[in-house]
């Protein structure tokens, strides 16, 4: 293996060795999730003609869980990497910048395919499915993986301590997947909160992996991709300039 | 070849007190080169700068100005090549947690690109003592083991020069053979060793060149036997529970109640042991040793010091002065004044 192959095979190695906290965790949190809302709503609410709430829910949730266990795997293992010191490992390495960006961001997104593959199997038995472009499903599984894998490399690198991580977590990644039309069509919402809706990129995510199960969509899932690939670029940009300055790690 | 060139490296920080933007200089102008195949010792006092120039010449920390070359590479234009040829062991016990010795040594080597390195492993595995180990996670490691594992991560890639930042810091005598044995034996075989540390005995024995770091500025460089040489000579060491005249306690190397103090002539000794008598200090088991590495470190320090406090006009009171200073002109002051 390369250095940077070995990078990711160890960043990849690091969730799996607590692969019950890294993937079977968020994908029992993701049935709960399931079995809560979809009970309670899906004689409610009335989403695309043909498709039941439930079935409506599955790819939203999926996408969540992908989107959230991208983000922690990269940013989580920075900032313990950083408290505990062992990132002097990697720091005294001949690695550039492109290397550390490619091996952080690939091992999110296989975390958050994992993980995402795993609420799938588990809450596809609740619905009835239909994969009407299954590459779209594959390009925005990837991409928001991706993305939020990247945003989670920044995180990572700007926070010193836990607590500036999980405000970061919670106080931005959350209330972003949470009003993103994982649970509801946005075009259920009021115009204000439909037009703040088109503002949030996790919203295009979340929307064009839909659009690969069902057919149907809020927004073109061509709009969708341009969206989420811009933020992609940007956020990759500023993820391998942060890296280069030794942004917070190399003084 | 030269190994190891800092070019008129110096290094400001921010400094966390003062008004804002005060900038603290932890190295001035450092100019230093290594030959390859060389066992260096680079010595000082905490905060003198060794750590500085050590993460400085690993890539951690960027030099304000000047340069850095390892192996002919420059460590900040070349990086990768730079880092390639370096070995470096952190002065912290730092570990990776989710991994075994072994998965943690074949990772390191993946990082540098080197493959199929498993028999260079266990050869680093046994000679550090560590064969027993290597299925071990590393959070059951003691502490001396955590320090052999990141010996062998530092040396798990062959490099051709070799930093240890204090790594015998902590840690028994067992590891302190084991480790200085299978250094040795790769400073025969041509690596170029870097070493910093506090235990004197170590430099002394093991170093062929030794530089002095005091206030980031190199104030001595030259081999390890013409630094003794350099030494007063002898060493004046005697027992006393008492307390020392303040002349005295500046110069004296004090440990418990032994007092070791240079000696460079007959007429000093004469002076030492009258300013005790004047005192009215009991002394026993009084005799005359060769000076070590560890008298000429202090003796060096105290000269710069000396040095320094006779530049600036706020030096400190003229008392502190005296004190500090342990010059023979003070001690010959104080003497005269209680006789």
């Amino acid at each position: 293996m390369t250095g940077w192959q070995t990078l990711l095979y160890k960043e990849v190695l690091r969730f799996w060795k607590v692969s019950f906290q890294t993937i079977a965790a968020p994908v029992l949190t993701a049935v709960l999730y399931l079995m809560i809302f979809g009970h309670v709503l899906e004689n409610h609410v009335k989403v695309y003609n043909s498709i039941s709430y439930t079935a409506f829910l599955v790819p939203g949730l999926v996408m969540m869980s992908i989107l959230q266990n991208a983000f922690a795997n990269s940013s989580s293992s920075l900032i313990m990497s950083k408290v505990m010191g062992n990132l002097v490992f990697v720091m005294l390495t001949p690695l550039a910048p492109i290397h550390w960006f490619i091996a952080y961001v690939g091992a999110a997104i296989a975390r958050g395919l994992v993980v995402g593959a795993g609420v799938f199997v588990v809450t596809a038995w609740f619905a009835d499915l239909s994969f009407v472009a299954p590459w779209w499903i594959a390009v925005f599984g990837i991409l928001g993986a991706a993305l939020l894998g990247t945003l989670g490399l920044i995180a990572g690198l700007w926070a010193e301590k836990f607590d500036q991580l999980a405000a970061f977590q919670n106080f931005v990644v959350m209330p972003m997947t949470f009003l993103s039309g994982v649970f509801y069509s946005i075009h259920s919402l009021p115009p204000f909160w439909l037009g703040v809706s088109h503002l949030n990129p996790i919203f295009y995510m979340i929307d064009g992996f839909r659009f690969g199960f069902f057919g149907q969509s809020d927004v073109s899932p061509w709009l969708s991709l341009g969206v989420v690939g811009f933020a992609w670029l940007v956020v990759s940009a500023l993820a391998l300039h942060l890296l280069r300055i030794g942004y917070k790690i190399r003084s | 070849m030269t190994a190891i060139s800092f070019q008129s490296v110096s290094k400001s920080y921010l400094s966390p007190k003062g008004p804002k933007g005060t900038t603290f200089l932890a190295l001035d102008q450092v100019q230093l080169d290594i030959q390859q195949g060389e066992f260096f010792g680079l010595l000082g006092p905490h905060g003198a700068g060794k750590t500085t120039m050590i993460s400085i010449l690993a890539g951690l920390t960027k030099a304000s100005s000047g340069r850095v070359m390892v192996m002919g590479h420059d460590v900040q234009k070349d990086y990768a090549l730079a880092r390639s040829t370096l070995g470096v062991v952190p002065q912290e016990l730092v570990f990776d947690p989710f991994f075994n010795v072994r998965e943690t040594l074949r990772i390191q080597s993946g990082y540098f690109g080197v493959k199929n390195n498993n028999a260079w492993i266990d050869e680093l595995l046994e000679g550090l003592g560590l064969a027993d180990k290597a299925d071990a996670n590393m959070r059951q490691l003691s502490g001396g083991m955590k320090r052999r594992v990141l010996v062998a991560q530092a040396l798990v890639h062959k490099p051709p020069v070799i930093v240890l930042d204090e790594p015998t810091a902590g840690v028994d005598v067992e590891l302190r053979q084991t480790l200085w044995q299978f250094v040795s034996k790769l400073n025969k075989q041509g690596h170029t060793v870097l070493l910093t540390t506090h235990y004197l005995e170590e430099a002394e024995a093991l170093c062929g060149r030794i530089a002095m770091l005091k206030s980031g500025r190199i104030v001595a460089l030259d081999t390890t036997s013409e630094l003794l040489k350099s030494a007063s000579g002898n060493v004046l060491r005697f027992k006393t529970t008492g307390t020392l005249p303040p002349a005295l306690a500046a110069r004296a190397r004090v440990t418990g109640s032994v007092v070791q103090l240079p000696a460079h002539n007959a007429l000093q000794i004469e002076q030492y042991l009258a300013a005790v008598r004047e005192s009215g200090l009991v002394v026993e088991d009084v005799e005359m040793r060769k000076a070590d590495l560890e008298d000429v470190f202090l003796d060096i320090m105290n000269r710069d010091s000396n040095a320094s406090l006779g530049q600036g006009p706020s030096a400190g009171p003229p008392q502190a002065e005296a004190a500090n200073a342990g010059s023979d002109e003070a001690l010959a002051t104080t003497s005269v004044g209680s006789t």
